[in-house]
């Protein structure tokens, strides 16, 4: 399924699948003819309850992305090592504290995962999101991100439409403050994105009083 | 070089220990501090470098070649794995 111009999300028939946890990810590994080996972590965007899905953005100048965002046709098969994690995982049946989630760019997808999860499980804890993008056609998830229960709070870093009344600028700590649910609201938080994006939100975060302990970071290097 | 993070090594690790590991804790061998494996600063280039988010001494190096792994834990000096 195409997601915007840049991403898509491939539904994956895996032979002996042992279910997985909101945030994990798998390995994909690519073989060339000449045996030449490319590996990349990807991160599953579905509910566990719904079997495995990825979600892969395409970078121009990588091994293993441009396979599966422009070549990949159903019933293609592929090697896979997963799904793997427990560090930036979040389980509803344990989870008492709100959920605070921070994304940047295709950083959304773990987070997606347990915003399925929450929804899928019944959760009641309350769920924010904030939500980094370039533009409104590169937010991932748009449609269904409107339909959960689910604050979102999105901003647009480079380019924003005619009449747009979100935020329109990176990430800072003033925008950290107003999106984000308080410290004293004592929140999980997961913050996923590219390696500036997450450190900044993260020291961001303890700047506002949020304890480090309750802030999990995963960084997808890059831009 | 980018920084990843431990959660980037979770399958490595898994396929050395046989086991998932990102929530282990490691204790750095220099400065003491316990972190737990996801949170720890990872280095990819021919090899893994895996540092201390406090200290930035390296606790683990990692080197992969088609038919074996080389493994250096000298800068952790406890590992705690819960069952």
């Amino acid at each position: 399924m195409t997601e915007t111009p840049h991403v898509r999300t491939l539904v994956l028939d895996v032979p002996g699948w042992p279910g997985h946890r909101a945030g994990q990810h798998v390995d994909v590994r690519l073989t060339a003819e000449d045996g030449y080996q490319a590996e990349r972590s990807y991160s599953l965007a579905s509910a566990p309850a719904d079997g495995p899905a990825l979600t892969v953005e395409r970078l121009d100048d990588g091994e293993v992305s441009p396979y599966l965002v422009d070549e990949v046709v159903p019933g293609d098969k592929f090697e896979l090592r997963g799904p793997i994690g427990g560090y930036f995982v979040w389980d509803a049946e344990e989870a008492a504290q709100p959920l605070m989630l921070v994304a940047g760019g295709s950083g959304i997808v773990p987070l997606m995962a347990m915003l399925r999860h929450r929804a899928a499980s019944g959760s009641k804890v309350p769920a924010r999101l904030l939500y980094s993008s370039r533009s409104l056609g590169d937010v991932i998830y748009r449609a269904e991100l409107e339909q959960l229960d689910v604050d979102v709070v999105h901003t647009l870093t480079r380019e924003q439409p005619p009449g747009w009344t979100g935020y329109g600028r990176r990430v800072d700590v003033d925008l950290l403050r107003e999106a984000c649910f308080a410290p004293s609201d004592d929140p999980r938080v997961f913050v996923c994105g590219p390696t500036s994006f997450v450190e900044a939100v993260a020291d961001g975060l303890v700047s506002l009083g949020h304890r480090p302990g309750r802030i999990r970071t995963e960084r997808f290097g890059g831009a | 070089m980018t920084r990843l993070d431990g959660n980037a090594i979770a399958g490595v690790l898994e396929q050395l220990f046989g086991r998932e590991m990102t929530t282990a804790s490691g204790r750095c061998a220099g400065c003491g501090a316990e972190r737990e494996v996801g949170a720890l600063f990872v280095y990819r280039g021919a090899g893994i470098v895996v540092r201390c988010p406090d200290c930035d001494a390296v606790l683990l190096r990692i080197v992969e070649s088609r038919d074996r792994t080389w493994v250096d834990f000298r800068g952790l000096s406890t590992v705690e794995l819960a069952d």
